[in-house]
């Protein structure tokens, strides 16, 4: 059992003081994690203060009315494993429960011997506090209880007394001295004690073995953001800023379409090349926007000026090598899915070889994103500013539907899409994405007008 | 304007700075350095060492001057000593040189370019050096990744008296051509009794003015003690709870505590009343960087307020002191070589060329008390110590600081002779975590001054053996 005491938070602005108004538990009380056990004023609000533990409380820190600063005692409780508090102050304050706590005089005994056992087996002292009843055989060392579960071991402002060697090698290991225990006369941490401290967090107290697979890593990574990774971070930063983004999803039954895509890659795959879903779709969007040109549109919401386009230029978002790009297919209205597919491959290929022009990069009216495979089942796109709309396609799996009263397998994709609020009211983009749908569930419609 | 792109840059090449590019230089850090004057700042020009070299010098007239007077019991006789002080100056200038010049050599050895100029802050970034007059080069920007400010520290200076004529610095005082024949010394601190010593030593009338009740106010009074009595055995009039109110022709008004006004014929007015942080005059103010006083602040890891900008030494306040600002110029370099350091000394030594000597390490015992800290302290007289007697100095203690509970040493003081030396073994057992065992049960070499380290360990224990 160890003791873990709850100080009064810092609740911010400057304020110094907190008094509490009611108290939700008592001494003797079992609480859970998360369980509400005070709340505490500020000028400004009541805030209800949770425990972070599981356990018993064993004192409270004040009446109710009394202010306290922050940064005090709040609640002290007892807490199975190490507790927040090294038993050594742990022992200094009065504590109601007798549990938990070595004899006096073996608090006072020198370490020396404890410090040889305690060398060659670490974890050992960290399960010795939890028995109950006070053990004269076992001297725990009561500086170094708790060692297992990263408690402090020292009092607060106590510094970790170590040569200058030893703390060299702490900070090259990335090692807070404050957490290790010293086996040395007067609590020294020695280099001894470092390798069985970074031991035991290597492979936890439990068997005290080299476990690389859970090592704590301490390393820390710093990367300029440069360049098109700049890029990126600008414009989806000014896209999120700017644009009060809505998504739509909608489910949507390929079955007809993949069996039409599978057929006419049959037939005409050979002559003009494999067609993906993507160049279906994009006709699907062509089509829609005849009847909701405000889709393909431009917002310059600094001049309030709406710019919708007659032409589609479909921005296809691609990831490369250095970070996304949305190489735009130009007038997508004038392609039949065969165009679209390959000027989709000759735009691809040039944003991920570098050779993309800047006219091939930019002026696109409207977005499709698309993971491929990796599609999920929805996506929250970020609309490729100043455009109003983004349609993300996301993957397509087998799903039992209901048709005509029977449940079949069906093709099923979900179309994730996301639009400009200010300009596009939901009632239209839900339009607009069931007009998608209408034209990919009816795949001859595609071809057929 | 000629640039220069670094990844380093180091604003002064005293003991912070030199010290932070020899380290960068052997980190593979591309590093410059910009200096106006020598390398080796105020520590190796105009400070430490030749003060040191003079207090040598003086020392040794002294001898002389004694054994003349026929008055050592040790039979020595020497006729009329005396002293030519322009060929003295000539020898400690030549240490200098010989220092400064080698750590000239240290830091090409590491490959750090040096730029000689006074460098003006444009930016956190930015510098531009304006060279010499003279020197025919051409002013150079300097563009850098990481700016260490070491630019020091000035003698701080009286505003009603300000230095020139007859009122000088301790720079000026490490360069007379001839001995004055009346001194005044404004200051009791360590400088200004350094060198009031000194020029007592070489034949001057000392008089120190100091406005404290004592002398060395940093200092606790058993440490003073000695040098208190050596002063009026040297014949140095001190005059304590004095103001000084400027100078009157070539006389310094002073003022006693009881309002009594009076003035002392002087020479030469040496003014020692500290010295501050040099953070004017070089577009420091640019950054404005956040103060401590009138120190630039830096945390832990002498980083400013300004990332990436980072400030050593004297700059940063006190202590001022050079073993400090080398240690904190080495961190920064290995920080900015991207390993993880904190400036957490255990103790930074101090040490006063007085007559006798005082050193601290650590805690005093008034200190650890201050601290809530129960600790006993202990202290062992040089003369009980064999060694002190066979140097005719019997004169001082060692005093060992330790916690009551563990035995925890926390801190070390001794004043006598010599005892500068102890300060290394002071530190080192300060920072290894030593007990008052450890000390007590190493065996020290006999005959030496280092025994009173360990029977002041013994006895702090209670059974010291020759006392």
């Amino acid at each position: 059992m160890g003791i873990h005491v709850i100080k009064m938070p810092d609740l911010g602005e400057g304020i110094a003081e907190v008094e509490v108004v009611a108290w939700h538990v008592q001494p003797g009380d079992t609480v859970r994690e998360d369980q509400v056990l005070a709340d505490v004023m500020t000028d400004k609000a009541t805030v209800e203060i949770p425990s972070p533990v599981a356990g018993t409380i064993t004192s409270l820190g004040g009446a109710i009315g009394q202010s306290l600063a922050v940064g005090a005692e709040l609640i002290r409780l007892e807490v199975a494993g190490a507790g927040n508090v090294s038993a050594d102050k742990a022992r200094k304050e009065p504590v109601q429960s007798g549990a938990a706590t070595a004899p006096a005089e073996e608090v006072a005994e020198p370490q020396l011997e404890a410090v040889a056992a305690h060398a060659s087996a670490a974890p050992a002292p960290a399960a010795a506090p939890a028995k109950p009843t006070p053990a004269p055989a076992a001297k725990p060392a009561p500086a170094r209880s708790g060692a297992g579960a990263g408690a402090p071991l020292r009092a607060d402002g106590e510094k970790p007394l170590a040569p200058p060697a030893v703390r060299l090698r702490a900070w090259d290991l990335g090692v807070e001295l404050q957490f290790v225990p010293g086996s040395g006369p007067a609590g020294r941490i020695t280099h001894a004690d470092l390798d069985a401290h970074v031991a035991g967090r290597r492979g936890g107290a439990a068997n005290g073995a080299m476990d690389e697979r859970y090592a704590e890593q301490h390393g820390e990574h710093a990367t300029q953001i440069i360049g098109l990774r700049r890029k990126i971070a600008e414009k989806m930063q000014e896209a999120k800023r700017n644009i009060p983004h809505f998504t739509y999803v909608e489910e949507v039954d390929v079955t007809e379409l993949e069996a039409l895509r599978l057929q006419l890659n049959a037939r005409y795959g050979q002559e003009r090349g494999k067609l993906t879903l993507l160049p279906l779709l994009m006709r699907a969007v062509v089509l829609a926007l005849r009847s909701y040109p405000m889709m393909s549109a431009r917002y310059d919401d600094e001049a309030n000026t709406l710019t919708t386009y007659d032409a589609a230029h479909i921005g296809i978002a691609a990831q490369t090598e250095s970070g996304l790009m949305v190489p735009v297919v130009r007038h997508a209205e004038s392609r039949d899915p065969w165009s679209s597919a390959a000027e989709i491959a000759r735009l691809a290929e040039a944003a991920r070889s570098g050779k993309a022009t800047r006219d091939e990069l930019t002026g696109s009216t409207i977005t499709i994103t698309s993971l491929g495979a990796l599609g999920g089942i929805v996506t929250t796109p970020v609309i490729n500013r100043p455009e109003v709309a983004i349609v993300g396609v996301n993957r397509i799996v087998d799903r039992p539907v209901i048709r005509d009263g029977a449940m079949v397998a069906r093709k099923m994709m979900n179309l994730s899409s996301s639009f400009d609020h200010r300009v596009i009211d939901g009632m239209v983009a839900a339009q607009f994405v069931q007009s998608i749908r209408g034209y990919l569930e009816f795949p001859a419609t595609l071809f057929v007008e | 304007m000629e640039t220069i792109n670094t990844t380093l840059l180091i604003i002064g090449g005293g003991p912070a700075g030199y010290v932070a590019g020899i380290r960068a230089g052997q980190l593979g850090i591309p590093t410059v350095l910009v200096e106006g004057a020598q390398p080796g700042g105020t520590c190796l020009n105009i400070g430490c060492i030749p003060s040191k070299a003079l207090i040598h010098a003086a020392d040794e007239y002294a001898k002389t001057v004694h054994y003349a007077a026929q008055t050592s019991p040790l039979g020595i006789r020497v006729e009329a000593p005396s002293i030519d002080l322009d060929k003295t100056v000539a020898w400690k200038d030549g240490i200098v040189k010989r220092l400064t010049g080698g750590v000239g050599a240290l830091l090409k050895k590491q490959g750090v370019r040096v730029v000689r100029g006074w460098a003006r802050v444009l930016d956190g970034k930015t510098v531009e050096v304006q060279p010499h007059e003279g020197s025919g080069q051409e002013p150079v920007r300097i563009r850098c990744e990481h700016m260490l400010l070491a630019s020091g520290s000035h003698a701080v200076e009286l505003p009603f008296m300000p230095f020139g004529g007859p009122v000088i610095s301790s720079t000026e005082a490490l360069s007379l051509s001839e001995v004055p024949r009346r001194m005044v010394v404004v200051g009791a601190g360590y400088i200004g009794l350094e060198l009031g010593t000194a020029f007592r030593k070489l034949g001057s009338q000392v008089t120190v003015v100091e406005a404290a009740e004592r002398i060395l106010p940093a200092y606790d009074a058993d440490l003073v003690k000695p040098v208190a009595s050596s002063l009026e055995r040297l014949g140095v009039e001190v005059r304590l709870a004095t103001s000084v109110l400027g100078m009157e022709g070539e006389r310094v008004k002073v003022r006693d505590a009881s309002g009594v006004e009076a003035y002392l014929e002087a020479d030469r007015v040496l003014v020692a009343v500290g010295r501050k942080p040099a953070t004017t005059g070089w577009g420091l103010e640019h950054l404005m960087l956040d103060m401590d006083g009138r120190a630039v602040k830096v945390d832990e890891q002498c980083r400013t307020s300004m990332r990436n900008v980072w400030a050593i030494g004297d700059l940063t306040g006190e202590p001022m002191l050079a073993h400090r600002a080398m240690a904190q110029g080495e961190m920064v370099a290995e920080i900015i070589a991207g390993k993880r350091r904190w400036f957490h000394p255990a103790a930074i030594p101090a040490v006063c060329y007085t007559d006798p000597e005082i050193v601290v390490a650590g805690m005093s015992p008034g200190e650890a008390a201050a601290a809530g800290i129960d600790a006993i302290s202990a202290s062992f007289p040089f003369s009980a110590n064999g060694r002190a007697m066979t140097i005719e100095s019997t004169d001082g203690f060692v005093r060992v600081v330790a916690r009551k509970d563990n035995h925890l040493i926390l801190g070390w003081q001794a004043v006598g002779v010599g005892v500068a030396e102890l300060a290394a073994g002071f530190t080192q057992s300060i920072e290894l975590g030593a007990q008052l065992e450890d000390v007590a049960r190493t065996i020290h070499a006999h005959p030496t001054l280092g025994e009173a380290v360990q029977e002041a360990a013994l006895r702090a224990l209670g059974h010291a053996l020759h006392i």
